[in-house]
């Protein structure tokens, strides 16, 4: 029973096979994958050092509600009502948050939880009642599946093929966040270092704290149909802090939370290919392995580098 | 010290903070009320006063970080957010996570953003002053390094190096001294008197009874409302202390008052760093 846990490993079905029979299938779902983990991960870098991760957790599971609500008044499953649904979603999350924590001595971490659980669950209900009418699967949202993105519509530019529409709209959601990270680098940068700073200089720090939530909402909502809102905080917390125990300075790391970001679309996929799973649960597992080994290993500040360290240490100054 | 400079043009000329009638309140309790202040330029005031005083509160409202409930605050004759570019801002060491990814160079750059306007980046020229801020502070060596790997009175002394890259004229401090060690604080206090000489003008929260009298020439005695403000030798006497502290003042009283009896002797500055 047990040899038949796991398929067995193959190097041809696992990293040969997908290549060479389906190359084209695999070059858009690892692309889709990377692109999706990429522009989370670019998101993240800042998420991370405002700490407001369990706020992205947050607005991804509102999502639910918020697509279910969009899809009932439009009847479509349009990308710009989907996208209006999400950004309303979490923004009436994050003002809902910040409403209970400031008129009530409630803290954050609870008024997270009292908010987007019950969001979530207003989704859930929504689904179910409207079940015959809904062309939403619950599952779909809550997992994801990047095996499963439309790769047939086709995009075309000027009369050129030139990709499957879902990974050319992801492209055009991770360039949009590339030229901002370029335009704001330094506002988004003072911002989240020292508001009261930020502030003397005449930049708004709330301004900029709703134009990340704003522009996390979007990504969000690309992201869920190939990652599914529970596993895309994985994608927007893992390349930032994995980058984040390697280097000290904040654009090493999103150098690093990029490179990252491809390894989990590369090395996920071929996981999910060897056991027949999730590709978007391959690549967090993978991004979970990676975490553990810099966390362990990281030049300067791993645990064993710096047990390592500490002994090599003793040894050379001990009489 | 000199009153403010009657010679130059309109704008200028205005005093470099006033404040009038502020009432300021955190969930309709009032923290600070009925605050009235004209600082004039070139002076160093020190805000002195018991814990929960609203001494931050005071320089946050300065700052427009938090709402006023009534009365207004002008600096240089305009609303703060005209005046923007003139103040500088030493903040709270704790208010800020040091195990930020940047460097003490880059913290010292964040002094220049003001300047740059939308989209600009850094430039050489912004580079090289802050590097001159950072040798005025003596952390030129420590430019390149990460800022949680700094002592905590480096870390001060670059906080102190970006409100220099400000190139203000009104500096608002919040307890710079603060848990740093001798030399930071002689060093601290040696750039507030180059910077006074320059005609900036510094309004320092402090809490250490006994050293205030020596740092500052003007001293705002706060407990939520003005208890006392003016010249250092007419506002630190027993009488103001205490109506400031209340019973707080027990201990303190003694050392405090013995050094501010030196400075009424006129023995000001042989106790500076």
């Amino acid at each position: 029973m047990r040899e038949h846990f796991f398929p067995d490993f193959d190097w041809h079905t696992v990293f040969v096979q997908p290549w060479a029979e389906y190359g084209d299938n695999s070059f858009w779902i690892v692309l889709m994958g990377f692109l999706v983990s990429g522009t989370c991960g670019l998101v993240g870098c800042f998420v991370i050092l405002r700490r407001m991760a369990l706020v992205g957790d947050a607005i991804s599971h509102s999502l639910l509600p918020g697509i279910t609500i969009a899809f009932l008044l439009t009847n479509s499953r349009d990308t710009l009502p989907m996208m209006l649904g999400a950004i309303a979603a979490g923004i009436t999350t994050v003002v809902l948050i910040e409403a209970i924590r400031h008129s009530s001595r409630i803290k954050p971490d609870a008024a997270i939880g009292i908010v987007f659980s019950s969001l979530f669950a207003i989704g859930i209900i929504l689904i179910s009642v409207f079940a015959d009418k809904i062309d939403l699967d619950a599952e779909c949202v809550l997992y994801g599946e990047l095996g499963f993105i439309p790769l047939q519509d086709i995009a075309m530019l000027g009369g050129v093929e030139i990709g499957p529409e879902p990974v050319i709209r992801m492209a055009i959601i991770a360039v949009i966040a590339i030229g901002l990270l370029i335009a704001f680098f330094k506002e988004m940068l003072v911002t989240s270092f020292d508001p009261g700073l930020a502030a003397s200089l005449g930049i708004n720090p709330t301004r900029y704290q709703y134009g990340l939530t704003l522009f996390l909402s979007v990504v969000i909502v690309s992201s869920f149909e190939s990652v599914g809102v529970v596993l895309v905080i994985a994608m927007i917390i893992f390349p930032g802090a994995t980058a984040l125990l390697i280097t000290d300075r904040l654009p090493k790391a999103i150098w690093l939370s990029i490179l990252f970001s491809l390894l989990y679309a590369v090395l996920g996929f071929h996981l999910a290919t060897w056991l027949e799973a999730s590709i978007a649960g391959g690549m967090t597992v993978i991004a979970g392995f990676i975490f553990g080994l810099v966390w362990m290993a990281a030049p300067k500040r791993g645990l064993l580098t710096k047990l390592v360290k500490r002994s090599f240490k003793r040894e050379t100054t001990s009489p | 010290m000199q009153s403010s400079s009657t010679t130059q043009t309109n704008s200028k000329s205005a005093a470099p903070l006033e404040v009038h009638d502020l009432t300021v309140a955190y969930t309709k309790r009032p923290v600070l009320y009925g605050i009235d202040l004209k600082v004039p330029k070139g002076s160093i005031v020190g805000v002195v006063g018991p814990n929960g005083a609203g001494k931050s509160t005071l320089i946050k409202a300065i700052m427009g970080l938090l709402p006023v409930s009534s009365g207004w605050i002008k600096v240089f004759g305009k609303p703060f957010k005209k005046a923007v570019t003139r103040i500088g801002y030493v903040p709270q060491r704790e208010s800020v996570d040091w195990d930020f990814p940047v460097n003490a160079l880059d913290v010292v750059l964040m002094g220049r953003y003001g300047r740059l306007g939308p989209f600009k980046r850094p430039s050489k020229a912004d580079k090289e002053i802050a590097m001159s801020c950072l040798e005025k502070v003596k952390m030129t060596s420590y430019a390149t390094r990460q800022i949680s790997n700094l002592s905590g009175g480096q870390q001060q002394r670059v906080f102190l190096a970006r409100a220099l890259a400000q190139e203000s004229d009104l500096y608002l401090m919040d307890e710079p001294f603060v848990g740093v060690d001798a030399t930071t604080e002689a060093a601290i206090i040696e750039i507030l008197r180059e910077l006074q000489a320059q005609g900036k003008t510094l309004i320092v929260v402090h809490h250490d009874l006994t050293t205030a009298p020596e740092y500052f020439d003007r001293i705002l005695l706060l407990n939520m409302r003005v208890v006392a403000y003016g010249k250092t030798a007419d506002v630190f006497t027993f009488e103001n202390l205490q109506n400031a502290y209340g019973g707080r003042l027990s201990i303190l009283s003694e050392v405090a008052l013995s050094r501010a009896r030196k400075k009424f002797d006129g023995d000001t500055r042989d106790n500076v760093g």
